[in-house]
């Protein structure tokens, strides 16, 4: 079985279109969105009747102002500022100490150090799996819900599950959406997989991005190329990303043309190639040929 | 006053934005900042052009174990909640890049036998912007997370503590998603201002921002990038459902395309946008007056 991971760093490149192009094309796959904060894949693939899972991120600490005696212990040995000396009263003290849910990093010293035992420190429902079948084939993607942390821990789930459904089903082939930056969730998109796409903008940030990304990659010791799509928007950075490209020895697949049907077809629920016979379409086939060759 | 600019969705104009209107802001004769806390990928440098004069170094407390004084008794594996250490076989093993330095380890170790470390994981850059009008150079602040590091918030936090005080209209960059990294910075907004575009995936994660914006119970603006390439109507429709004012707009243009990708400014560059951009910074500043 092998996994291509495309990703960008930079956001807003057009990694998703691209990906559930090549869903469209390999036909026996399993895709796996991997950007669990802001999935957009399933919009394509109008998966229904999809199976769900809860996700259980870090644990989270919560004072029960009842018992809490404001020493202000937690506050002192938190290190990520999540303690507050803003709790309700309770009879013996006008102000207890509070978690702010949104800065705990789910490390327990506070409930652990807490020597009257006034801070639970539970299991946090703080996602959704989601797997299932659509006419673009297997889809896995999540959601992590507002302000949670550890979407990397979600991504590793999306792509454990993405290949149980592989091995089931006896498919060849993963293709995973990675998310944007460079930072957890996308290290955890990555380790392991057999090739990363960049799919770069030919502008001044888009190689800034895609340089972090591809230091990244090789880091983890995963073979990339790049292709820069909108190539045409400025046709002279475009050449820049391929020199960069040469001097890094980073595998150059070409550029696709910028096309206002690539949003049309995402306004139709469609990917790129089953849109319309266009331009952008056969240029996203020829890539896909190269790639398909390579793994 | 701190402006967030932020998005659930990558790529649809947050930076050109942000930088465009503390540009347009200073050029007004307003004391100004530019924050950049994309620190996955941070892109305001590209066009501000700061000239950096203060660097600090973001770092986290790493456990160092010295196996002399080790009992192997595990109580610093069983604190640690990211399995970022743990005794096996009469060892303690630390796996850095798992450690988020609570010092849980450091504090529950018995005989001292663990002592902490800084590890640099990110740098806080800090500046001015090098344009050629004095009137457009204001002070340039970055935060940077090191390639293969995951302390996204870690960096944030350091940022945070630079941003300056309440006199200075702060352009705060967000990272995109609505994750730890975003509500992190919108938590110090004064107002949020949402960047978007009307397409099927734009409009979906800006649904998933407003979501979070409201529980931070944050004021909000939008601004629509790229107006005329979709759904414009649906979007408008859905902004007016939300109550949340549309401020501006821009077209899908090749002209700002090219600017953009050469790092260039457009709100300097044309003055029609620059126009666009002060009629933001006056909604913007009115609504933060009201």
């Amino acid at each position: 079985m092998k996994e291509l991971v495309v990703l960008s760093g930079k956001g807003g490149t057009g990694k998703t279109s691209i990906v559930a192009s090549f869903s469209v094309l390999a036909k026996d796959v399993v895709t796996a969105d991997c950007d669990v904060d802001a999935p957009d894949l399933n919009i394509i693939f109008d998966a229904t009747n999809e199976m769900e899972d809860n996700f259980y991120g870090m644990k989270k600490a919560r004072i029960m102002p009842g018992h809490c005696i404001a020493c202000g212990k937690c506050e002192e040995i938190c290190r990520y500022g999540a303690i507050y000396f803003d709790g309700p009263g309770n009879g013996r003290y006008p102000k207890t100490y509070r978690v702010e849910p949104l800065n705990c990093e789910g490390c327990g010293l506070c409930a652990y150090f807490c020597a009257e035992n006034a801070i639970e420190f539970k299991e946090n429902l703080s996602g959704k799996l989601y797997f299932g079948k659509s006419r673009l084939g297997n889809l896995v993607h999540a959601r992590l819900f507002a302000g949670e942390e550890n979407s990397g821990k979600l991504v590793a789930k999306v792509r454990e599950r993405a290949k149980a459904v592989a091995e089931r089903e006896n498919i060849p082939l993963i293709i995973t959406d990675a998310p944007p930056g460079v930072g957890c969730p996308v290290i955890s998109s990555i380790t392991g997989a057999d090739y990363a796409l960049i799919v770069a903008e030919p502008t001044l940030s888009g190689l800034h991005d895609c340089e972090r990304v591809h230091q990244l990659l090789n880091s983890f010791g995963v073979p990339s190329g790049v292709v820069v799509n909108k190539a045409d928007i400025a046709p002279k950075i475009s050449r820049k990303i391929e020199d960069w490209a040469k001097d890094n020895e980073v595998t150059f697949f070409g550029e696709l043309p910028y096309d206002p049907d690539v949003t049309l077809a995402q306004i139709e629920k469609k990917a790129v190639v089953e849109y319309k016979d266009t331009e952008v379409a056969e240029e996203i086939k020829k890539l896909w040929e190269k790639l398909r060759q390579i793994l | 006053m701190n402006i967030v600019i932020a998005s659930g969705k990558g790529g649809t104009g947050k930076t050109t934005v942000a930088v465009n209107l503390a540009y347009v802001a200073s050029r007004e004769g307003f004391k100004v900042s530019y924050v950049d806390a994309d620190v996955d990928e941070p892109n305001g440098h590209i066009f501000l052009k700061p000239i950096i004069n203060r660097s600090k170094p973001v770092e986290l407390l790493m456990p160092e174990v010295n196996m002399d004084k080790c009992i192997g008794c595990g109580k610093c594996g069983e604190i640690c909640q990211y399995g970022a250490i743990v005794y096996v076989g009469e060892k303690v093993e630390v796996f850095p890049r798992l450690c988020h330095g609570c010092g849980g380890c450091y504090l529950v170790c018995p005989t001292g036998a663990i002592t902490e470390a800084p590890k640099k994981v990110g740098v806080i850059e800090s500046g001015i912007t090098s344009g050629d009008e004095p009137a457009g150079n204001f002070p340039f602040y970055q935060g940077i997370l090191n390639i293969g590091e995951v302390s996204t918030t870690r960096v944030i936090d350091d940022l945070i503590d630079e941003i300056p005080d309440d006199t200075t209209l702060n352009f705060i960059d967000a990272a995109p998603g609505t994750s730890c990294p975003m509500v992190r910075v919108a938590q110090e907004a004064d107002i949020v201002l949402l960047v978007t575009e009307p397409t099927p995936f734009g409009m979906s994660d800006l649904r998933l921002t407003i979501d979070i914006v409201k529980e931070l119970k944050k004021p909000m603006l939008a601004f629509v990038n790229q107006y005329d390439i979709g759904q414009f109507n649906e979007l408008q429709r859905y902004l007016q459902l939300q109550r949340v004012p549309i401020s501006g707009k821009l077209p899908h243009s090749r002209g700002i395309a090219q600017l953009y990708s050469e790092g260039l400014l457009i709100g300097k560059q044309l003055d029609w946008v620059y126009k666009v951009f002060k009629e933001l910074l006056d909604r913007v500043t009115s609504r933060i007056k009201g």
